[in-house]
């Protein structure tokens, strides 16, 4: 999957690299990017980590009955999220919140600091996307096996199917089951990094005179978007967890 | 950022420092990715789970309890409010009916005074009634006795005048038949 934009366009001393903020490198100093190397991905991780401190543990230090407006937005999430997961998984899905909280928060801290201009967008990497895709499937996985052992294969089973159906159907449930993973991290991944390389573009037109004006209506509209987007992905990835979290909790229905 | 031009032309990224192909798929910023991203969500899960979500959870339990114990105890003075009003209308009551009670024995004081006031002053003028009854009798009496004398002389006169023998028992007899005629 190459892309052209990486050519320079000689047209107008046009030059598009919207990629480009996608690059990881060092935050200090030039060189390699090994395993542990601090680069600007592990800045911005560091900065939604200080974000998250900052709202849910600054914010709710008062402890108030009556809530400082920071701590009635970390309030509202903490309700937001624990009746997501109340609702879908029921009452022993509950158990899971800190977890499930963990993810959503990481999710939407790093999809709305990545549209301050000049970010980095950590949940547009595929590898990070795919590491908390993937991650939280295996966990849920496990999860599911070790409560009900052998037994949880009957989710892919429909005993309400006719017989000679039920077969077909069980290797339809097993693609759809592992391909989970998969759309998970590619819908967020892929949501985010096509935001952030539109909003590139035009802000690589907006550096032509004729078609500024047109290009800065076009940010403002996408970058507009994108706040939606935002939070919807990290909305959409949490409730699809809650999903098959209550798949692993509860295989039979 | 500004892209310093890097010496370093890795898989994904060329001369010039800019990206060939996807950044996104670049293997070899991969392990550096995931290395960050696991060690951020360790520590997000206990900022969160250690801090964040017990005290965020116990202040909510803390007011959803003392919202019910303030609805409790609104509830309870509305009681007590409702059991003020009810004794207030039964001391009102109370109160009209032991005015009512005074109304009817002042009135029935009232009324035996009157009676025994209108007694007194009937049989006072009975008194008085009966006094001058008496005085006009004896006013009558005493006016027919001395008509009667008169009469007695006059006609013991008259009998004497016209030369008869005037017996005094005759002409009594006479002017007492003649008074009662």
């Amino acid at each position: 999957m190459t892309l052209v934009a990486t050519e320079p366009e000689t047209q107008g001393g046009l030059v598009f690299h919207p990629l480009d903020q996608f690059i990881v490198k060092p935050a200090f100093g030039d060189g390699a990017v090994n395993w542990y190397t601090v680069t600007n991905v592990t800045v911005w991780m560091g900065i939604i980590l200080l974000a998250i401190f900052a709202l849910f543990v600054l914010g709710s230090r008062g402890r108030a009955i009556i809530p400082s407006r920071v701590q009635s937005i970390g309030e509202l999430m903490y309700g937001f999220i624990y009746k997501m997961i109340e609702d879908i998984t029921g009452k022993d899905g509950v158990k899971y919140f800190p977890y499930i909280m963990t993810l959503f928060v990481f999710i939407l801290f790093a999809n709305y600091l990545a549209l301050i201009p000049m970010s980095y967008s950590p949940t547009s990497m595929i590898a990070v996307t795919a590491t908390l895709g993937f991650g939280a499937f295996i966990a849920i996985t496990i999860l599911g096996f070790v409560k009900h052992g052998a037994s949880f294969l009957k989710l892919f089973w429909m005993s309400d199917a006719p017989l000679f159906l039920r077969p077909i159907i069980a290797v339809i449930e097993v693609i759809s089951y592992m391909v989970r993973p998969v759309s998970l991290s590619i819908r967020l991944g892929g949501n985010i990094a096509a935001g952030h390389v539109v909003l590139k573009v035009f802000a690589g037109f907006a550096a032509l005179a004729i078609a500024s004006p047109a290009a800065i209506v076009g940010i403002v509209a996408i970058y507009g978007l994108e706040v939606l987007v935002a939070g919807i992905q990290a909305y959409v990835f949490t409730i699809l967890l809650c999903v098959y979290l209550k798949d692993a909790l509860h295989p039979h229905h | 950022m500004e892209t310093e031009t890097t010496n370093i032309a890795g898989a994904c990224v060329d001369a010039g420092g800019y990206a060939l192909g996807m950044p996104q798929l670049c293997a070899e910023w991969m392990p550096n990715q995931i290395f960050w991203l696991v060690v951020t969500l360790i520590a997000i899960f206990f900022v969160m789970s250690r801090i964040a979500l017990p005290r965020i959870g116990a202040v909510l339990a803390e007011r959803s309890g003392t919202i019910t114990n303030d609805i409790a105890a609104a509830e309870d003075l509305k009681n007590k409010a409702a059991e003020a009003e009810a004794a207030y209308e039964q001391a009102l009551k109370d109160a009209r009916a032991k005015a009512q009670e005074i109304i009817t024995k002042a009135k029935a004081e009232i009324q035996a005074e009157l009676d025994v006031e209108l007694q007194k002053a009937d049989a006072e003028i009975a008194a008085k009634t009966a006094e001058s009854e008496a005085a006009i009798a004896g006013i009558r009496d005493s006016a027919v006795k001395n008509i009667t004398e008169v009469a007695k002389d006059t006609a013991k006169e008259l009998v004497l005048a016209m030369g008869g023998n005037a017996d005094a028992k005759t002409i009594t007899a006479a002017v007492n038949a003649r008074m009662k005629g």
